[in-house]
C-alpha cells in the first residue's frame, strides 16, 4: 500500500500513514494540538493549516470548499476531519 | 428625561431617536430561557425601525409567538411597502421567528445578513431556492437616504453568526445580544427600569463569559463609535450614559482572578477524587512531576473539598487542567462529571487536558474523561495514566514522568521525536 508522511508542525511529530488516511484519524491519536467539533465537515472548527504539500491532500469537496468559505479559511487552509492525505505534506493548526 | 412610559399599555411603536423606533414585544412571564437560563421578571425580544428619507430598515425581529405583538407596533409607524432593508444581527430563532412572516409581507426588502449566518438562515427558513440575501462586513453600509447602517462584523457574541448594525447619524448601535440581558420591564429605558444589574451579569455570565475573546475583538470595533444609545436585543435600551456598559463590558471579559503568578508561568491544575487514597498518590506524584519543569506552576486539589463555581472560575485562567478519577460501576465518578458538565461557559479550547486515575478491574474513568475533554475541544498530548489499584512505586514514577511530559508540553519543551509509524498508534 502506498504510504505518506505527514508532519504535525505544532508539535513536530511525524508519522507515516498508508495512503488515504484522513488527517483526524492521525492528529487525536498522536496528541497534535487540531480541535474538533462536528468531525463530519459541517461546522469548521477543525480547520488546519497547510504549510507544506497542499497538493498531497485529497482536493476539498464543494461541501467542504463552502464551509470553508464561510469560516474565511485562508488559501491553504483545510478541514482535517475531511481531508485524506495522499502524499507527503506538513499541517498546524489554523 | 423621566416620563411615564409604559410600552405594554399600547401596541404602537416608540421613538427612542430622530426616526428610530422600538417595535419588540414584552414576554413578563417567561421563566427560563434556553434551558440554561432562569428569567426572573421575563425578558423582551426587541426589534427596531429606522426611517431614513428613502426607505425603512427593519432591525431584528421577535420570537415567533410574539409576531402579533411587533407587526402591531411596526403597523403604526410604516407601510411594509416602505421597507427596503430588513437586517438580521443574529439568527437565533428568539430573533428571526417573525422573519418569514416579515418576508411574506414585505416581498421587495432586501435582506442584509453576516457571511456566517447564510446556513443558519437556510436551515431556519428551509427556503433553499429563491432565497435572497445579502451578505455584508465590517466596512458595509447601505444607505436609507439621510441615514445610513453601517455594520460591524462581530462573530461568536453568542453564535458564529453575530453583528452590530450602527446609525452612525443618530449614534445608535443596535448591538444584538451584546449588552443585552434577560429583564422585562414596561418602562423599556434603562434610566428608568427597575435596578438590572443582576440581570446584565447573569446574562454576561451565561451568554457571552465563553466568548470573552471575541467580546475583545468586538470592543475594539465599538469602543471608537460616536455612542449616544445602545439598543440591543434583550431588555431595557441603553439610552443614559451608554459607554458605561462598553466599559463594563470590558471589565467582565478581563480576568477576574489575579493569579498572583508571573505572566510567563503557566498553570496546571489537577483536581483528583479518590475513595481509598490511590488516585490521590497518583494525584501527588503527577504534580511532583509536574514541579520539576520551570515556568509550570502546579496547583492540587480534591474536587470533593471545593464547590463548583470557584473551581470553573480557576479551569477558565489555567493552562493546563488534569483530573484524576477511580473507575466505578464502569464510569468515572459524579463530582468528575458535575465538573465536567459545568465548563460550558469558559472558553477552554485548545487548553491541554489529561487524565489519569486507579481502578478495581475495568477502569474506563480516564478514556471516559479523556473523550469528555476532547468534546470541550481541548487538546489532549498524552494518553492518560491507569493503574490498577494500588500503585507501585514504579508505577508512581511513571506518574511523575506523565505530569512532567504535560508540563514539558506547556512550557513547549517537548522533544521532537523519531518519524512514527501509524500501525504503531494505539
Amino acid at each position: 500500500m502506498a504510504k505518506a508522511k505527514i508532519t504535525f508542525e505544532d508539535i513536530e511529530q511525524t508519522v507515516n500513514v498508508p495512503a488515504g488516511t484522513r488527517v483526524i484519524e492521525v492528529s487525536e491519536k498522536i496528541g497534535a494540538g487540531i480541535i474538533y467539533g462536528c468531525r463530519e465537515g459541517d461546522c469548521g472548527t477543525c480547520m488546519m493549516h497547510v504549510t507544506e504539500g497542499w497538493n498531497n491532500l485529497t482536493e476539498p469537496s464543494v461541501l467542504e470548499e463552502k464551509v470553508l468559505k464561510e469560516n474565511m479559511a485562508g488559501r491553504h487552509d483545510r478541514l482535517a476531519c475531511q481531508a485524506q492525505i495522499i502524499g507527503d505534506c506538513k499541517v498546524k493548526p489554523a | 428625561m423621566k416620563g411615564n412610559i409604559d410600552v405594554s399599555a399600547h401596541r404602537r411603536a416608540v421613538e427612542f431617536a430622530d426616526g428610530v423606533y422600538w417595535v419588540g414585544a414584552l414576554d413578563p412571564t417567561l421563566r427560563n430561557f434556553d434551558i440554561i437560563l432562569t428569567t426572573a421578571n421575563g425578558t423582551t425580544y426587541n426589534s427596531y425601525l429606522v426611517k431614513g428619507s428613502e426607505g425603512v430598515a427593519v432591525i431584528d425581529t421577535v420570537k415567533e409567538n410574539f409576531s402579533d405583538e411587533f407587526f402591531a407596533r411596526l403597523e403604526s409607524e410604516v407601510d411594509y411597502s416602505d421597507i427596503k432593508v430588513i437586517v438580521l444581527n443574529h439568527l437565533e430563532p428568539d430573533h428571526s421567528g417573525a422573519l418569514p412572516e416579515l418576508m411574506r409581507r414585505a416581498p421587495q426588502a432586501q435582506l442584509y445578513i453576516s457571511q456566517r449566518a447564510t446556513s443558519m438562515l437556510k436551515a431556519l427558513l428551509h427556503a433553499e431556492e429563491g432565497l435572497q440575501y445579502t451578505t455584508v462586513k465590517t466596512g458595509d453600509s447601505v444607505s436609507l437616504g439621510d441615514r445610513t447602517l453601517s455594520f460591524l462584523h462581530t462573530p461568536f457574541l453568542h453564535w458564529p453568526d453575530t453583528q452590530c448594525t450602527f446609525v452612525e447619524e443618530e449614534g445608535v448601535l443596535f448591538s444584538g445580544d451584546v449588552f443585552g440581558c434577560h429583564y422585562c420591564d414596561k418602562r423599556l429605558f434603562n434610566d428608568l427600569v427597575g435596578d438590572f444589574r443582576f440581570s446584565f451579569d447573569y446574562y454576561y455570565a451565561h451568554i457571552m463569559r465563553p466568548f470573552k475573546k471575541h467580546v475583545m475583538d468586538a470592543l475594539k470595533l465599538i469602543e471608537p463609535l460616536q455612542l449616544r444609545q445602545i439598543a440591543p436585543t434583550h431588555g431595557p435600551i441603553l439610552r443614559e450614559r451608554p459607554r458605561r456598559y462598553v466599559t463594563h463590558y470590558r471589565e467582565l471579559s478581563t480576568s477576574s482572578l489575579s493569579r498572583g503568578i508571573g505572566d510567563d508561568d503557566q498553570s496546571m491544575i489537577i483536581f483528583y477524587m479518590s475513595s481509598y487514597g490511590n488516585t490521590a498518590r497518583m494525584a501527588e506524584a503527577i504534580s511532583e512531576g509536574g514541579s520539576t519543569v520551570e515556568g509550570v506552576r502546579v496547583s492540587l486539589y480534591d474536587l470533593q473539598g471545593g464547590e463548583t463555581d470557584p473551581f470553573v472560575d480557576l479551569i477558565e485562567e489555567a493552562d493546563a487542567l488534569l483530573v484524576g478519577s477511580p473507575t466505578i460501576n464502569g464510569d468515572a465518578v459524579k463530582p468528575g462529571w458535575d465538573l465536567l458538565s459545568s465548563l460550558a461557559v469558559v472558553n477552554l479550547k485548545g487548553k491541554l487536558g489529561a487524565a489519569f486515575g486507579s481502578f478495581g478491574w475495568s477502569g474506563e474513568a480516564v478514556r471516559m474523561i479523556e473523550d469528555r475533554m476532547r468534546g470541550l475541544k481541548m487538546h489532549i498530548p498524552r494518553q492518560g495514566v491507569r493503574v490498577k489499584l494500588i500503585p507501585t512505586e514504579e508505577e508512581l514514577e511513571e506518574c511523575r514522568s506523565f505530569g512532567r511530559e504535560i508540563a514539558e508540553v506547556l512550557v513547549g519543551k517537548s522533544q521532537t521525536k523519531e518519524v512514527i509509524d501509524f500501525a504503531d498508534l494505539v
